[in-house]
């Protein structure tokens, strides 16, 4: 009888295991508890030390933060209205720049409309638009982006300057630039998103609408869309969350100025990009207002990022088990 | 006579022609075709930043990328020449700081998440957490680690980025690892399983081996990430205009590519413009060769 050909295993691995063995086994499950513990830590901790560090803030400000307009180091008045409203309206016209856009391309990508090695290009495209980080965003809407809207700017400021979205000039940073980058750096996130909504679809839904005489387009839009919509929403959320929280190319873009403005060619501020200009010179008392403010950016961010999630997590349960 | 005839009929054949064609060109027909080329302009315009932004890249920073640029300290003000070498140092120390942070506790909690008790409690949270960290502002991660860290060491330094990029990293390593782990298949654990092994065994010789390709995709991904943030280095590593002296200059304000593209994009020099389109070169490269070794690698699946 020739001799067992799995010896070498079977000395490794046979027989119950060892106590040395269960040792182990019992470590390794103390250490990837913990590890998995470490991420509620850290999440408790960030929102314990930002509301720690914005407490006195808070205390010598009040609401009153929220609401005010100015922002004055000498005087020592506070205030991150024009922030918040910045923050919203850029985040706003990016999500509905993005969010056509991205829902465009996720049906493009996924009702056939491509061959497979084309579609796969696509995607990369679209990948890679994410894989650019914030900064280069920011230097390309400088030197490419702006000078390349300024004349459109201009005409509409010229020609329809009664209008409050064109009430000012593009004097170089702006709202425009700043949204239209932003929607670029969304749009990945729409567009997958939006890509796994459409594909969670039956396809016997689609071949159902087909079966009634419909065309492609009204396949798409009167069956595939609304089916797919709660996904598509768990998308703009997401991408919204993701405009709120974008520092680097907003601060380079938006123009830094603490006013409130409906044109889509005034400079403005946001509150990330707020932090971003002036932490690094910021004196105590200014930290402690900057602390507030990321304090409400954190509570902004995560609303609507929780809300995405769940909204997501409703429209994956409603297939799950029906197909 | 035959001339009036013969233009009556071509008439008629040119209006029954336009008949047939009707039902492409009219009504529901032409909606789904306008519909069609709609989203193909859409498609065809959303690509167009990146070519442009690769385009500027290649033909502002290509100009610019020389053994000089790559290696000397950064210009002052009103200087010619320089380059981004400590720049190109401080990212990848601090990228490396990161990495050995996040990459050993992501990888231990995916094996919490996918193996070990994929259904507790902990294990739910700690996902939901994950993914509330993914779309959380990078920002307010560095406005963390600067309260935690930079006013406890009254020093900007490379350990506070690193430990900035850190808590970036984590959320993405934990998720995609993750995933990957749970896609081995279940009949390799069992038959280790069924052979006796304990679960430390299995996550040791089937788990993680058969998984790695998977995981290392997101570590590759994570690094990637964390190279082209800025955000959090502002208020952490802040910058600097000399190399990282040795072990203690880690305590000490450290350089990074991207915040010097920053600090560079807004001045009115010609020069530092330039080194600014150079550095971000250099940086967009770096992301994709790690984004490209994470797609050849995560092509293997079962």
């Amino acid at each position: 009888m020739a001799s067992n050909p799995f010896a070498h295993v079977v000395s490794k691995f046979s027989g119950p295991p060892s106590a040395s063995d269960y040792a182990v086994d019992k470590a390794l499950r103390i250490i990837v508890q913990g590890a998995a513990a470490v991420i509620l830590l850290l999440v408790a901790y960030i929102v314990f030390e930002l509301g720690r560090q914005a407490f006195p803030a808070m205390l010598s400000f009040g609401p009153g933060f929220l609401v005010g307009t100015e922002w004055n180091v000498q005087q020592g008045v506070f205030g991150i209205l024009p922030e918040i409203w910045g923050t919203l309206y850029s985040s706003l016209l990016a999500l509905f720049i993005g969010g056509i856009f991205g829902v465009a391309i996720a049906i493009f990508l996924t009702q056939d409309f491509l061959d497979h090695r084309l579609s796969n290009v696509f995607r990369t495209i679209v990948e890679m638009l994410a894989a650019i980080p914030s900064v280069v965003y920011g230097l390309w809407g400088i030197y490419v982006l702006i000078p390349l809207i300024r004349p459109g700017a201009e005409w509409l400021h010229d020609t329809f300057g009664w209008f409050p979205l064109f009430g000012t000039d593009l004097s170089g940073p702006g709202m425009a630039p700043a949204a239209l980058v932003l929607a670029v750096m969304i749009l990945p996130t729409v567009a997958a998103i939006s890509v796994d909504a459409f594909r969670r679809v039956p396809y016997k839904v689609k071949e159902a609408a087909y079966g009634m005489g419909t065309t492609r387009w009204e396949a798409i839009l009167k069956v595939m869309l609304p089916t797919a919509s709660s996904g598509i929403l768990a998308a703009l959320v997401l991408g919204f969350g993701r405009a709120l929280g974008e520092t680097m190319a907003l601060a380079m873009l938006i123009g830094n100025s603490n006013q409130i403005s409906l044109s889509l060619f005034a400079p403005a501020n946001t509150l990330a990009s707020l932090l971003a200009s002036s932490f690094p010179e910021a004196g105590p008392v200014e930290v402690q207002a900057l602390m507030f403010a990321a304090l409400a950016l954190l509570a902004i961010t995560l609303i609507v990022n929780v809300l995405g999630l769940w909204v997501m997590k409703a429209a994956t349960r409603k297939f799950e088990g029906k197909a | 006579m035959t001339r009036v005839a013969s233009e009556a009929l071509l008439e008629q054949d040119l209006a029954s022609m336009k008949q047939l064609r009707g039902s492409l060109l009219e009504g529901r027909g032409l909606k789904s075709r306008i519909y069609t080329g709609l989203t193909w302009a859409m498609a065809i315009l959303a690509s167009l930043p990146l070519f442009s932004v690769l385009y500027m890249l290649i033909a502002k920073g290509g100009a610019r990328i020389n053994l000089e640029t790559l290696t000397e300290l950064p210009p002052a003000a009103f200087e010619f020449g320089g380059g981004i070498g400590p720049a190109i140092v401080g990212t990848a120390v601090m990228v490396a700081i990161g990495s050995a942070i996040s990459i050993p506790i992501g990888i231990l909690a995916a094996i919490y998440l996918a193996e070990v008790d994929p259904y507790s409690k902990l294990a739910e949270t700690a996902r939901f957490l994950a993914k509330v960290l993914t779309g959380f502002p990078s920002i307010l991660a560095g406005v963390f680690v600067y309260a935690v860290l930079v006013v406890a060491m009254k020093s900007y330094s490379a350990w506070a980025g690193g430990i900035a990029l850190a808590v970036l990293m984590l959320p993405t390593i934990i998720l995609t690892a993750e995933e990957a782990l749970k896609q081995v298949p279940q009949k390799m654990k069992d038959a280790a399983y069924g052979m006796g092994c304990t679960r430390a065994q299995v996550v040791a010789a089937v788990t993680l081996p058969t998984g790695m390709p998977g995981v290392i995709t997101g570590v590759l991904l994570a690094v990637a990430g964390a190279a082209g943030e800025s955000a959090p280095l502002l208020f952490t590593a802040l910058f600097s205009t000399y190399f990282i002296n040795g072990l203690e200059g880690l305590g000490q304000p450290t350089a990074s590519l991207s915040i010097l593209i920053y600090n560079f994009s807004g001045m009115p020099y010609d020069n530092q413009i330039e080194l600014a389109w150079a550095a971000s070169l250099v940086l967009v490269l770096i992301i994709l060769v790690f984004n490209i070794l994470a797609r050849v690698l995560g092509r293997q699946k079962f």
